[in-house]
Formats: C-alpha cells, structure tokens, sequence
C-alpha cells in the first residue's frame, strides 16, 4: 500500500510538525508500507491551469503524479481566512475530477483556536467528496495549545491520531478487499 | 444539408475515425512501430471502403502515443488508396495551425479524391501540439475562434481580405488550390459540454460532438444548445448536420465486447488521462442509454438507434482504435460494422 502524507500549508509549524508525527506513527506501525511525506513547503508547486496532471513539470508534476499514486492521503491543514491554504486548494485543482476514486481520504486540522473546527465538514469534505474519495469521517482537530516547542503535547492529541491512522489503514485496505471481490464477479 | 454532401435520403451516415492511437497493446505490452501504424490505417480505410463505412476520419494529437501528428499526409495517401469513402480530419487542431495553409492541405486532398474531403476543426484537449507549435494557452479560446472564422471566409469567398490578431493580414489573396466543387465541408469538433456547441451552433457551422460515455441524455443539452443558438442568429438548424463520436468495439456477444474492449479502454485512459477505467461503470456500459459504444450487434444497433432518436444526428462516429488495439480486432469490428450494422441502421434512418 502507498501512503502519501500531505502537510497543506508552506508557512507555520504546527501542520509540519503533525504531519511528521503521522509519518512516524505509520512506519511504527505499518512499516511494511511505502510512506511519503509531502511537505508543500518543500515544493515548488505551480498554479493549477487546467492542463493533465502528468503533463506539468517539476515539483508540480512530482506532487501530483505522488498524489495520483496512493491507496490512501492522509492530509494534514492549517485554517486560513475560515478556510483551507490556497496551497491545498491549487493541489485539488491540479489533479482531475475524479482523482481520489479508489483512494481513502482522512484528514488533520491544526488551529490556533476552536473557532472553525467546523470547517472540515463544510469545506473540505465536500471537496474530497466530490473528488471521489473515501472519506475517514473522523478527523483530528489539534489547537495550538496541543503544542509545546513543535512537539504535540496533548496526549488526547496523539491518541485520536493514532486511531486516525489505524482507521485510515484499515479502511484502506477494507475498500480494497471490497473491491477485488465485486470485480471479481465482472467477467471482462 | 447538401452543401455539406449529406443526403438524409441515404440514411445516418456512419464512419471510423484514429488519433493515430500509439498505445502498446495492453494485452501484451508490445507495442508496433509507427511506420507499421500509419500503414495499418491506411489499410483500415481500404477495407471501411469495402464495407460500405460513409467516412473515415484521422485526427493529430502531438504527444506520445499517438502517430498521425501529420494527420493530413495520412488522410492524402488514404485518399489515393480509396476510391469513394468521404475523409475527414478528426480533428484538425486550428489554433496551432495557419488556417490558408489549412485550406491549401485539405483542397490538395480533396483534389486527389475526387471531391471527398472535409475538415472538422477543434482546439485539442491536450496541451502537447500548444507547446510544441509554440502557441500560447492564455489564448487558447480567442486564438480557435479567429482561425475558425478565417478558415470559413477562405471556404465562402474567391478572393480574401482580412485583419485578424493572431496571423498577418491577408489583401484580397487567393487561396490556391481550389477544391473541386468551389468548397469543402468545414465542421466544429465539440466536446462535451454545451459552451463550445454554443459557439458552433452561433457560427452556423455543423458540429461533431464527443460522446464518449455516460448516460447518452447527458449529450442531448449540447444538441439543442447548438440549434437554438444556431436559430437565434438566423441559420436553419435544418440545414445544419450533426455528428456524433464515440468509443467503439462491437462483438458476436455482450461478454465478449466487454472482454474484447476493457483491456484497451482501460490501458488507453491509464496512458492519456492517467487514471483506469473503472470496472463497475464499464459493466453498465452496454445499456442502450449508456453512450459510450460496447456490446453485442443488436445493443449496438439499438444504442445507434436510441441516439439518433435523442440526437437526430446526420452522422456517427466510431473510434475503433482507442488504447493498444491489435488490427486483427479493427478487422472485425469492420467486418461487422459492414455486415450488420450498417444496413440496420440505414433501414430505420432513411428519410
């Protein structure tokens, strides 16, 4: 199974430092699985144009041929003007309309308040949904009292994350099994 | 309808059309070379000739997996080696392309079929031909929509003046040769949606529509967008002939259509728009209302028949090739194609 781990903003630390604590919970526990991290501050992403993802070059084309790679995404995002980072968005907007097809979605809000903990549910779940994707339907919200020194502190934190984790893995593999057994029933 | 060589007295026209597909075969991974391609299609428009096909197409797509960039130089030496089959560009991508030089390839083909060339004119879906040719993607509506006019002013008139942005001035020159009868059909490939059907309907050009799967009703919006826009600036929409395209494969039986085309079809969007198709929406595929073209004889002949109710297109348009497939499957579908579907269709759509 290929996982890809997405950290959605290129500024600030606290969706970094989450992401990279997803990374490590999974090679502990799933080390048999090929785990990326896609750091979007590493990358050097271009505005989406509306060509196919593939035929972009560059990072654009690494970030989005990685996406279009995994069995499942866990995506971690920081809450900008009551929303997602543009830079989350223009990924979305790089990959075709049925991207997430096939794939489990789960996903990881950090904040520095509670006040928009509901913008996953009005935001980006329909924009996964409409993507085509299996959504995990428990998300992790993590504030920023949760972090001390870029070290997630709040145990309640790291425990909804592992369950995030092990849901995300799981399902993932539950779709799959699914899957094989009804195309299996296909005699093309 | 006569002076885009239609006659409804015939029945719905049917015809092939490539891209010049270069796919390996899915099934064996191998792929032929493209010289081997290019000759296995000028084969297919022999033996579509012998079947009684109306009209074969070749199109230029300028990236990988494809083979008939030089789409025209293809549809010339088809045009020597067939005697009556009408040859269509499927599609010319105008935007990166000069409209005279256009008008002067497609006149020459008509010229050495004795009348039976057309052009059908897109913008392309793929950016390759944008990058390549040098044309800028910011002006990927208006580059199409200059052209397009050019192209029909060349097609109306003897002698050409004209002011546009994006080619040099033309000072009442000639475009030479002339095809043989004065002009040629010009069409607008259109894809899905109905804005670009909008624009053809308004230029009163005929149109060729993609239909290349999902619920066939799905279509019917760009249909009557195109007439009504086409009545509302004062063309008949009578005298307007549609066509329409899809993905093909036809067999003996259901199962083996479904067995036959899943390998390519999935193969060939895995290549080009990197992404499978995906096996539950393929199995409902060979419903009547489905529109993209697998099943049995009689599904197909029913799902032609369906559309042509729906659409009251003058044309179909048949991709046989799409995804690896080996020539001894095109040979089939040809045979079959002539055999039985053809004059199933002509019977229930002559006028």
């Amino acid at each position: 199974m290929k996982i890809t781990v997405i950290s959605g903003s290129i500024v600030g630390s606290k969706t970094k430092t989450a992401m990279s604590k997803v990374v490590q919970m999974l090679e502990n526990k799933y080390s048999e699985h090929e785990v990326t991290l896609l750091d979007l501050a590493d990358y050097k992403v271009e505005f989406s144009d509306g060509r196919n993802f593939f035929e972009y070059e560059g990072d654009t084309k690494y970030v989005a041929e990685t996406i279009m790679g995994a069995d499942a995404i866990i995506i971690g995002t920081p809450v900008f003007q009551a929303s997602i980072p543009g830079t989350l968005k223009n990924i979305f907007d790089l990959l075709p309309v049925n991207a997430f097809r096939d794939k489990v979605v789960s996903m990881l809000v950090t904040a520095g308040t509670p006040k928009h903990y509901l913008m996953v549910e009005q935001q980006l779940k329909p924009i996964l949904a409409y993507m085509k994707a299996q959504i995990v339907q428990t998300y992790v919200f993590i504030e920023e009292k949760d972090f001390y020194r870029k070290e997630i502190t709040n145990d309640d934190v790291l425990f909804r994350m592992e369950r995030l984790v092990e849901d995300t893995v799981v399902l993932t593999e539950t779709y799959r099994s699914i899957r094989e057994a009804k195309e299996a029933k296909y005699d093309f | 309808m006569e002076q885009y060589r239609i006659d409804p007295s015939k029945g719905m026209e049917f015809g092939l059309y490539s891209l010049g597909d270069h796919i390996p075969n899915p099934l064996t991974g191998e792929r032929v070379t493209a010289q081997q391609r290019i000759n296995e299609l000028i084969e297919a428009s022999k033996l579509s000739e012998q079947a009684g096909i109306d009209v074969f197409g070749v199109g230029e797509s300028h990236q990988t997996y494809f083979t008939t960039q030089a789409h025209t130089v293809v549809l010339g030496a088809i045009a020597q080696a067939t005697n009556k089959i009408k040859i269509t560009s499927s599609a010319t991508v105008l935007s990166v392309s000069d409209p005279v030089r256009v008008y002067e390839d497609f006149a020459t083909i008509d010229l050495i079929s004795d009348g039976r060339a057309e052009i059908v004119a897109g913008r392309g879906s793929r950016v390759g031909a944008y990058h390549l040719l040098g044309v800028n993607l910011q002006d990927y509506e208006e580059i199409f929509e200059e052209k397009l006019e050019l192209l029909k002013k060349i097609n109306e008139e003897d002698h050409i003046t004209w002011q546009g942005e994006f080619r040099p001035a033309l000072q009442n020159a000639q475009i030479l040769p002339q095809p043989k009868n004065g002009s040629l059909p010009i069409w607008r490939a259109v894809g899905g949606p109905p804005a670009s059907a909008i624009k053809a309907g308004f230029m009163g050009i005929p149109m060729m529509l993609t239909t290349l799967g999902g619920p066939a009703i799905n279509f019917k919006p760009s249909v009557d967008a195109y007439r009504e826009a086409a009545e509302r600036n004062g063309f008949d929409s009578k005298t307007l002939p549609i066509a329409t395209t899809s993905l093909f494969y036809v067999a003996d039986t259901t199962k083996e259509a479904l067995q036959g085309m899943y390998p390519h079809i999935n193969g060939g969007f895995q290549a080009i728009r990197g992404g499978g198709y995906p096996k539950q929406q393929f199995a409902q595929a060979p419903d009547t209302r489905d529109a993209l073209m697998v099943g049995s004889k009689q599904q197909i002949i029913e799902k032609l028949l369906y559309q042509h109710e729906l659409y009251g297109m003058q044309r179909f348009m048949a991709e046989i090739d799409f995804g690896g497939v080996p020539f001894e499957k095109i040979m089939k579908n040809i045979e079959i194609i002539g055999n039985d579907i053809i004059p199933a269709i002509k019977k229930y759509t002559t006028q």
